[in-house]
């Protein structure tokens, strides 16, 4: 099953990257097969409409990959398959980083460091208020240079929130460039590790790596973290791995060869 | 202090105990007290700090509802919106300089844009610090909060007052910034009487100059100037507009009606603060001509104590009421 949602995932999203305004196909691309597995094996009731409960929440810290989460949104029917094609129009709910007005999303993202600590927020609140909740937060690899991450990287194992499952998209690029060029992130796993979390690597795209980190039983008092070794636009044909994925808008042709790989896929 | 907070174990009974110690309570532990009581009564709601002391009380009574963030504002705040799935209200403790200046984006998107029921408390509020200098002054505090939406920002005259405002706060569904300083300071009321968010309270009838005040010393100040040029013959009234955002502007306009003169007083910037605030709604009335006293624009290094400071930068009653009558011409 998550294997036909990162296909949809990834339809979606190359479908909304006609808009004239450009879109993160690169990022959004790079977390389609976390998004499935978390969607569709991992996360329990995560667009319920009250806040409070056992409910999990995901928190898509690095916002810019937006296309992706509306993709899943509308792939499981929290907002209409329709509302996909208005992405970036004048009036639409669907910019180019999700706000909380639009159902299934709890928290405004896309200033980089914002979502870590607000997933221990929410962690803390499974642990002393709503016991059960869980908390998943999406993070860039670039978006690890913010300093708040690590500010919460330190609480988090400090108040033991083992109910926190922090997942790095780690791609390998920013806008500038490679992410270790400019700005060394390596030995990224130690760093977790020093910081008191229990560091899980894994392929971004294997679904099967991916629920087998996203379901193991929690190490009691230890955050999680697991670093998905990801390829920047993953699946569309001249764009992996490169630089200029990072935002680009894709012409009728390179939308035609982009679907028609996903359809060899689906094969 | 430890006793205080033993003894006191309700909301009335705090009022009760700061309006009768209010000469001597400082108001960040009227606060404290207030929180605990309003904590015990409130399970969900919770209390955060970055690596404060004065609420210590809470986290050896109430441990479940206390969070410990460490040195670590930015931290803090996105965990405070994050906390609001289920506590609420979610009260986030610092000092002012720290809390707001250094945090302010997560304030801006996660706070005050989510328009989640997070209140910031900020010690150290305006030259509370006094000499330990200008990293740990807070004087744009009021000009950079009040310009996010859903924000409640207010500044208690006393420490009778903050007692009254923290329970004003807690009570409000929306996001809030409670100013606070440091010292005790000279009580303000010789009555107890309510407060109501949003709307400024009346401490002397409006006359040819109004002064409109924010905050312990400032009002003070009003208070003192206002005294003076009654002797001299000149009407003066007082506002003291503790909530600095959402400004009343129904009590500004009415006092100024038949003001000609408007002065107010804030220890912060003369810029953005109270005195922009007010000068929005009496220039879109084409009102009174008004003057700012407040810190001038200026990196502000100087060294001394808190009252060394103000008088530095004028917020004096002696400069009160030299503006006040320069403005009357």
């Amino acid at each position: 099953m998550s294997r036909g949602l990162s296909l949809e995932i990834r339809r979606k999203v190359i479908e909304m990257s006609a808009s004239p305004n450009g879109v993160h196909i690169g990022g959004s691309m790079s977390i389609a097969d976390i998004l499935a597995v978390l969607y569709a094996d991992v996360l329990r009731d995560p667009a319920a409409e009250g806040m409070s409960g056992d409910r999990d929440h995901l928190i898509l810290s690095k916002g810019q990959a937006s296309a992706a989460l509306y993709a899943v949104l509308a792939a499981t029917g929290v907002i209409p398959q329709a509302e996909c094609a208005t992405y970036a129009e004048e009036g639409s709910r669907l910019g180019g980083h999700p706000m909380k007005r639009l159902p299934g999303v709890d928290f405004s993202t896309g200033a980089l460091g914002h979502g870590l600590p607000l997933a221990l927020g929410v962690a803390l609140a499974g642990k002393r208020f709503d016991h059960g909740k869980r908390a998943f937060v999406i993070l860039g690899d670039g978006e690890l240079q913010e300093g708040s991450n690590w500010e919460a990287a330190m609480a988090a194992a400090h108040h033991g929130a083992d109910n926190l499952v922090a997942i790095v998209d780690r791609n390998g690029w920013q806008i500038s460039g490679r992410t270790d060029d400019c700005m060394s992130l390596e030995p990224l796993a130690d760093k977790w590790a020093a910081f008191g979390w229990r560091v899980l690597g894994v392929d971004g795209h294997d679904h099967d790596e991916i629920r087998t980190a996203l379901t193991r039983p929690v190490e009691p008092g230890r955050p999680t973290v697991v670093i998905a070794h990801t390829v920047k636009a993953r699946g569309v044909p001249g764009l992996e791995d490169t630089k200029q994925s990072h935002s680009a808008t894709l012409g009728t042709a390179a939308r035609r060869a982009a679907l028609a790989v996903l359809d060899g896929d689906r094969a | 202090m430890s006793t205080d907070i033993a003894t006191r174990r309700t909301v009335a009974q705090v009022l009760d105990h700061v309006w009768e110690n209010r000469a001597r309570v400082e108001s960040r532990n009227a606060y404290a007290m207030m929180l605990l009581a309003l904590a015990r009564e409130n399970p969900n709601l919770a209390c955060l700090t970055a690596d404060m002391n004065f609420e210590d009380h809470f986290a050896g009574e109430l441990p479940r509802q206390h969070v410990d963030l460490g040195i670590a504002e930015q931290n803090m705040i996105g965990v405070a919106a994050g906390l609001t799935v289920s506590a609420r209200p979610v009260f986030a403790n610092g000092m002012s300089p720290f809390a707001i200046a250094r945090a302010f984006e997560q304030i801006k998107i996660d706070v005050a844009g989510a328009n989640l029921p997070v209140k910031i408390v900020g010690t150290h509020a305006g030259l509370a610090s006094g000499h330990y200098g200008p990293t740990h002054h807070s004087l744009e505090d009021l000009g950079v909060i009040r310009m996010l939406p859903n924000m409640t920002v207010v500044v208690p005259a006393d420490s009778w007052e903050a007692a009254q405002a923290t329970v004003a706060v807690a009570e409000d569904p929306g996001p809030a910034y409670l100013r606070l300083g440091r010292q005790a300071t000279a009580p303000l009321y010789q009555e107890r009487g309510a407060f109501v968010l949003g709307r400024a309270r009346v401490l002397r009838e409006p006359g040819r100059v109004l002064f409109i005040a924010t905050g312990p010393h400032p009002n003070l100040v009003a208070a003192g100037a206002a005294r003076e040029l009654a002797d001299q013959g000149v009407s003066a009234g007082h506002l003291n507009m503790h909530t600095v955002k959402p400004l009343d502007q129904e009590a500004v306009l009415h006092a100024c009606a038949n003001a000609e003169a408007v002065v107010t007083i804030e220890d912060h910037r003369a810029l953005g603060g109270l005195g922009g605030a007010v000068c929005e709604v009496v220039a879109e009335v084409g009102g009174p001509p008004v003057r700012r006293i407040g810190v001038p624009d200026i990196h502000y290094d100087l060294v001394g104590g808190e009252e060394y400071l103000l008088h530095h930068a004028g917020i004096t009653v002696s400069n009160a009421v030299a503006q006040a009558l320069d403005a009357l011409g």
